[in-house]
């Protein structure tokens, strides 16, 4: 279990999150949706301990300020929005770098896997700098799922922070990539995802969160926080939420949303 | 099947550490080749065969020969070994954590605060009160002057997470003309041999080498560059983002500490024995990564061995070149890495976001 109490954080006087209480389930794929700005990758940076902020996160039980960033390595992997890299690593060194013990037979099986998880399997030997942003985003995924390969292991379920995993994804790439978030819950671990793309989060998600102004507004199944109010209220314009019918997935089309 | 196969072939391919690590043997032979060159090379008539029968016990040396060979060819060899060495790795060291392969201890300023700290003792040691001399006080203050330039940099240059690279260059040339200017104002103060000693600086070079002069920076070089080889996994990751890196399990305000200390520690004790010899820290590291990639874990060691045979080659040439006389180091290694220096920036401009 993935909990948080009162977090807040304040970026000079202004404060971009006020009091967020969030609690999350292993086994469960939980997006954090929003407009821009309200709060989605800071409450994510809060979560990963990146941002400083008040109030407290436990993963699995344990308070995540107490433990050494070797534990918390061991316990969930983190997906940043953007990585830039210094050197021309190879993907397979990049892929590596999630494996924090290194020299292993083992580990290079782990790489290779990661890599055709993500569908990359014939990357390995390429330059990670002249890749496309869309697959540097899938090494750097394939990277974390190296770091936390078994989803659940003796100490319990692992958990994957992801900000906002398929935001420069073809949609082919970006169903590739939600499924695996989908499976890494299906088999046990635990993932929080930050996203933008409202439908996507409905189709592949257990939970929403709707931020707004740094407060979250609606949290529940898919179905409970797609409303038309709630959206509305989120996105300050009237948007229409529909459902095929006989499928569990509400979605809504930019075409029938109107500015407020 | 063919996937398979790819796959295996990809993975040897695509991780280019063995190789690396493999090179370790042959850059200590190449060392080992340099260094014997190099003690059998000088204005005396002491040859390569006389040292080697020296050395396997066939041959003796007359008295003089046994002073050239024992007092000055040999810690002159072991002072270059150590500078050499200690430079290298400093470079690569403030690459890694710079992430920037221009970041180099000459260039950003941390081999002047060295100096200033050296000329410092200099002059003022022992006629101002606090102020120590002697030949352990020489690469303290080295040290002090490196640490604080380092440290200072990095605070400047980054925020949030991110250095900035120009910041980072452009502060560096900033603290090396304010510690130029106040080496300025000791050299208008010294006397004519501590002249004498300011001018060495200058210029850089191993002709100064002595035991005692060793005895005082060779261990301090020695604690760096091992405790640089630890830093490896750790700036691996820390090319990725100082976010990325914690995330990944590693203590990220030790390991920059910890490298801080070590580029400081080794380049200080380096620019006390040896003056401002610039571009190995450079040259080095960037040859090593084009050759067998960036991995830090082989790139530190093959850094080490590298840099010292590249400085005991150059020292070894700054004494043939214009014999009996001898050029300054620092001449050779500015005129072998400033091209390499603009090669790098040209063909990598967005570098440097300016």
């Amino acid at each position: 279990m993935l909990e948080a109490h009162g977090i807040r954080v304040a970026l000079g006087r202004r404060e971009i999150l006020h009091s967020v209480d969030l609690r999350a389930a292993p086994g469960a794929l939980s997006c954090i949706v929003g407009p821009n700005g309200s709060g989605k990758t800071t409450l994510l940076r809060a979560l990963t301990g990146d941002a400083r902020h008040d109030g407290t996160v436990s993963i699995n039980g344990r308070d995540t300020a107490r433990l050494r960033a070797w534990e918390l390595a061991a316990l969930r992997g983190v997906l940043p929005q953007a990585a830039t890299l210094a050197f021309p690593f190879t993907v397979t060194e990049v892929v590596r770098i999630g494996l924090r013990a290194g020299d292993a037979g083992e580990h290079a099986e782990i790489a290779a896997a990661a890599l055709g998880r993500v569908g990359l399997a014939g990357y390995a030997e390429r330059s990670y700098q002249e890749l496309s942003g869309g697959e540097q985003q899938r090494v750097q995924l394939a990277r974390v799922l190296a770091q936390v390969w078994e989803p659940v292991t003796e100490d319990g379920p692992r958990w994957l922070f992801l900000d906002e995993p398929v935001s420069s994804l073809d949609i082919g790439h970006q169903i590739e990539v939600m499924q695996v978030a989908r499976d890494f819950a299906d088999a046990g671990g635990g993932v929080i995802a930050v996203m933008h793309d409202l439908n996507l989060s409905a189709m592949f998600g257990d939970r929403m969160l709707c931020l707004s102004e740094g407060r979250i507004i609606a949290e529940g199944a898919p179905g409970e926080v797609m409303t038309d109010a709630t959206l509305s209220r989120a996105y300050r314009c009237r948007v229409r939420v529909n459902a095929v019918p006989g499928e569990a997935a509400s979605f809504i089309l930019p075409h029938m949303a109107q500015a407020d | 099947m063919a996937v398979a196969s790819d796959l295996g072939r990809g993975m040897r391919h695509g991780d280019r550490l063995a190789r690396a690590r493999a090179l370790h043997a042959v850059f200590a032979a190449l060392l080992a080749a340099v260094s014997l060159t190099s003690l059998g090379i000088g204005a005396t008539g002491l040859t390569l065969g006389d040292v080697l029968g020296a050395l396997s016990g066939a041959h003796a040396l007359e008295e003089i020969e046994r002073v050239v060979l024992y007092d000055i060819r040999l810690p002159r060899l072991l002072t270059g070994i150590a500078v050499g060495a200690a430079l290298a790795v400093s470079g690569a060291l403030l690459q890694g954590l710079f992430r920037n392969p221009l970041a180099d201890p000459g260039i950003i300023g941390v081999s002047a605060g060295a100096g200033l700290g050296a000329i410092t003792v200099i002059v003022l040691g022992g006629s101002v009160a606090l102020i120590p001399s002697g030949a352990y006080a020489v690469p303290v203050a080295a040290f002090l002057g490196a640490w604080g330039v380092t440290f200072g940099l990095y605070r400047v240059s980054t925020r949030g997470g991110r250095t900035s690279v120009a910041t980072m260059l452009l502060a560096g040339i900033a603290v090396a003309a304010l510690a130029a200017a106040l080496a300025g104002v000791f050299i208008f103060m010294a006397d004519d041999q501590q002249l004498r000693d300011l001018t060495f600086w200058n210029l850089g070079s191993l002709a100064g080498a002595s035991w005692v002069k060793l005895a005082a920076s060779g261990p301090a070089i020695a604690l760096a560059i091992v405790a640089a080889c630890t830093l490896g996994p750790a700036l691996n990751a820390l090319a990725l983002g100082e976010a990325t890196a914690a995330h990944v399990g590693f203590e990220v305000e030790r390991v920059k500490t910890l490298a801080i200390l070590s580029v400081a520690l080794g380049t200080g004790a380096a620019v006390a024995v040896s003056g401002g010899i610039g571009f190995v820290g450079i040259v080095v590291p960037h040859l090593l990564r084009l050759a067998t990639g960036p991995d830090h874990r082989a790139l530190l060691v093959n850094s080490a061995l590298c840099g010292a045979a590249l400085l005991v080659a150059a020292d070894t040439a700054a004494r043939v070149i214009v014999a009996p006389a001898e050029l300054p180091i620092g001449i050779l290694t500015a005129i072998l890495g400033a091209p390499v220096f603009l090669w790098i920036l040209l063909r990598r401009r967005g570098l440097v976001d300016l």
